[in-house]
């Protein structure tokens, strides 16, 4: 009955929606075990959809039509048919997988099994177990360069980042950075990776031709205590102008100027900030606030957080689909 | 026993995976010295501590610092000792120094981890991960004595913040009768000072009755006073402590030993990636991880975040690396712990739990200080005559 009711909220709301498509927003809530949808355009929530336990790291595949979603605690990635609002499809994704990325080749998954050390490696259409490739203790964030030649996995208790080679799926490198790393984000060109690392408090910048760090980062939060300043979600802007820092039970998003490493500011968000994302045309960055189960929406241009939109328990992750 | 004849002599050697090493390789050998102490009959003995509490943890911690290590041409190796004695455990640890270790874990008793700082020399470094008298921390600190199990004084300081924040300031105290519970009932005294507590009665237990029949007849007679707003139960060992709870006088909530514990550790936190180092435990215990084992892998961290940044095992250089400003060890307790200069004191949160759930972290906000708010728990710099950097 529920479900219904739901279906046919959501077809008035797509009826009314219709003659301007908006782009939506996929929220991955960790204690709910849905996913919210945002219309970014009215900023609201238009429908909520029960997928598997613990969903965490979710990704959009290169053509837009499917939604990746770690459903940490039923060891699997479940696949979302974004036309159809339904779960279609699970991948084999080895034990507890929290983040993954997809190669820009649409078909290679990498995902990171937090419990066994290892980088699980699937390619998408056979779902066939391409590699497993053995990294330090509770492998975390996941990144494949937009060149598709490295794959970066950051292990937590290690405190390394492990570059993999997508051709051999090879660790070629491991770079010691702060403690806790948790995300890894490349530049459009994949010539700088940013890695933030939770509890050393500091965001490392490393230079892809050569696989070393060129500069560290840190934060402080005015008013705060710095032992809260846990930098985890990056986002760049594409022309290269920003990167956001999420700096979680800080509650704050530091701006910084991608060119100098230089925080411009401190945007107050709600509260354990963790993933972010921008929308289509880069005007608006969405936050996932873990505590407060909200979303944050900071207007980029102004450097200003306009809007909370109440989600699930415990969002986790974020992402917007640009052609939607 | 059976633990002891299983354990003693073995070496816990982590394998390094398919990956192919480094040139140069690093082997790193831990001691683990533990000493069984045998705490006497007890009251509530339903639930036995592990044998094993501590030497589990050390094990786990071998382990993570092998998979790092692998990448690093670095290989751990622990060398676990059981005893039953003092002068087992310094035989112990001259047969271990015979092999060439210099780094080693102690989960013993204070006099016997004493005995071993006096003797071991400024060569070696040791690690309490056992000991919580606040005496180590305030007066009898070793320059070779590292602390990563958190002192009484740090537990009951974290239990006056709770009830200071609750308001729940008049308290009852029941202490019993072994020098641990005393210790325990002093450092709660002096936190009850620090956080504006009011004892209202403070009653040493003697009853030897035996509470498994007859708590519901005895306590609420024990407990009778004007009023109160909690109990505080200093039993250390749980000897009558578990009876306490819904047998008082007054409808009134019991913390302490029993009840609302401040604990070092415990396996409901799932917070800040917790969940996957409790997995990683179970999986390898196949039992919950105790205050005791998370001490020792504490310990056994410390020394593999030192060893990685430095890619050496000097135990004079790991301790300056200890020591300094650039070294945070990530323990999921959600922020970087690090080690007092003053004492050897691992500085961290404490976690306020009954026996299903967790119920808070301390420290609380709103008690602050200039250096960490961690310091808000045990004895700051200016309380404690040790100074073992100056």
């Amino acid at each position: 009955m529920k479900s219904l009711l739901r279906q046919t909220a959501l077809a008035t709301m797509i009826g009314l929606s219709a003659p301007a498509m908006a782009s939506l927003a996929y929220v991955s809530n960790e204690k709910d075990d849905t996913i919210s949808i945002i219309d970014t355009k009215t900023q609201s929530v238009v429908d909520t959809i029960d997928v598997g336990q613990r969903p965490r790291g979710i990704l959009l595949s290169e053509d837009y039509t499917k939604l990746y979603i770690c459903a940490s605690d039923d060891d699997t990635v479940q696949v979302l048919d974004l036309a159809s609002r339904r779960i279609v499809d699970s991948l084999p994704s080895g034990e507890d997988p929290e983040q993954f990325a997809l190669h820009p080749n649409n078909r290679h998954l990498y995902i990171s099994n937090e419990d066994d050390a290892i980088v699980t490696v699937v390619d998408v259409q056979t779902k066939d177990v391409l590699a497993q490739i053995d990294v330090g203790v509770e492998p975390e964030g996941m990144a494949v360069s937009p060149d598709g030649k490295w794959a970066v996995n950051t292990s937590e208790t290690t405190s390394m980042l492990h570059w993999i080679n997508t051709e051999t799926f090879e660790i070629e490198k491991n770079i010691v950075v702060g403690q806790r790393p948790r995300h890894v984000e490349f530049s459009k060109d994949s010539k700088i990776a940013w890695a933030s690392a939770e509890i050393g408090g500091t965001v490392h910048i490393i230079d892809v031709d050569n696989l070393e760090q060129i500069h560290e980062m840190s934060f402080k939060v005015p008013g705060v205590n710095q032992d809260r300043v846990q930098p985890v979600g990056i986002e760049l802007t594409s022309d290269g102008k920003y990167a956001f820092v999420a700096l979680g039970p800080s509650n704050h998003v530091a701006v910084v100027d991608a060119q100098t490493y230089e925080v411009l500011d401190y945007l107050l968000v709600g509260s354990r900030v963790w993933q972010l994302d921008l929308d289509k045309d880069e005007k608006h960055l969405y936050t996932t606030n873990g505590v407060s189960g909200d979303v944050s929406i900071i207007d980029v241009e102004n450097l200003q957080v306009i809007k909370s939109i109440k989600v699930g328990r415990y969002p986790w992750g974020v992402v917007i689909d640009p052609t939607s | 026993m059976s633990f002891l004849s299983r354990i003693s002599g073995a070496a816990v050697l982590a394998l390094a995976g398919a990956i192919p090493l480094p040139t140069h390789a690093l082997n790193v050998q831990i001691g683990y010295l533990q000493q069984q102490v045998d705490h006497g009959p007890v009251l509530s003995n339903v639930i036995p501590e592990p044998e094993d509490a501590g030497f589990r943890g050390a094990e786990l911690a071998i382990a993570d610092n092998s998979t790092t290590g692998q990448f690093l041409g670095q290989t751990y190796a622990l060398e676990a000792r059981v005893t039953e004695s003092e002068t087992d455990a310094l035989a112990a640890f001259e047969t271990l120094r015979a092999q060439g270790i210099s780094l080693f874990v102690v989960n013993a008793p204070a006099r016997t981890l004493s005995a071993l700082a006096r003797h071991a020399g400024d060569d070696v470094l040791l690690f309490n991960a056992g000991a919580k008298d606040n005496a180590l921390r305030t007066s009898e600190c070793h320059v070779n004595l590292l602390h990563t199990m958190p002192s009484y004084a740090m537990l009951t300081d974290a239990l006056g913040q709770w009830l200071n924040q609750r308001r729940w300031k008049e308290v009852f105290l029941i202490t019993g009768p072994t020098g641990a519970d005393q210790q325990w009932a002093n450092a709660f005294r002096r936190s009850a000072k620090r956080f504006g507590l009011e004892i209202v009665e403070d009653k040493p237990w003697t009853f030897d009755a035996d509470l498994r029949r007859s708590a519901s007849k005895e306590l609420p007679l024990f407990t009778q006073a004007d009023d109160y707003d909690a109990v505080v139960v200093a039993d250390v060992r749980g000897d009558f402590g578990e009876y306490v709870p819904f047998n008082t006088w007054l409808p009134r909530p019991v913390v302490g030993t029993q009840g609302l514990s401040p604990v070092t550790w415990h396996f409901t936190i799932e917070n800040w990636g917790a969940g996957q180092l409790q997995n990683r435990f179970r999986e390898l215990a196949g039992r919950e991880i105790t205050g005791e084992d998370y001490a020792a892998w504490a310990a056994i961290r410390a020394l593999g975040t030192a060893i990685t940044h430095l890619d050496g095992a000097d135990p004079m250089t790991l301790r300056d690396y200890l020591f300094g400003d650039e070294f945070q060890l990530a323990a999921f307790k959600g922020r970087k712990l690090s080690f007092r200069d003053w004492n050897g004191q691992l500085r961290q949160p404490i976690p306020l739990t009954h026996p299903r759930s967790l119920v808070a972290i301390a420290p609380f906000e709103g008690y602050l200080h200039p250096r960490t708010e961690m310091d808000t728990l045990g004895y700051d710099r200016p309380e404690s005559a040790c100074r073992i950097n100056d």
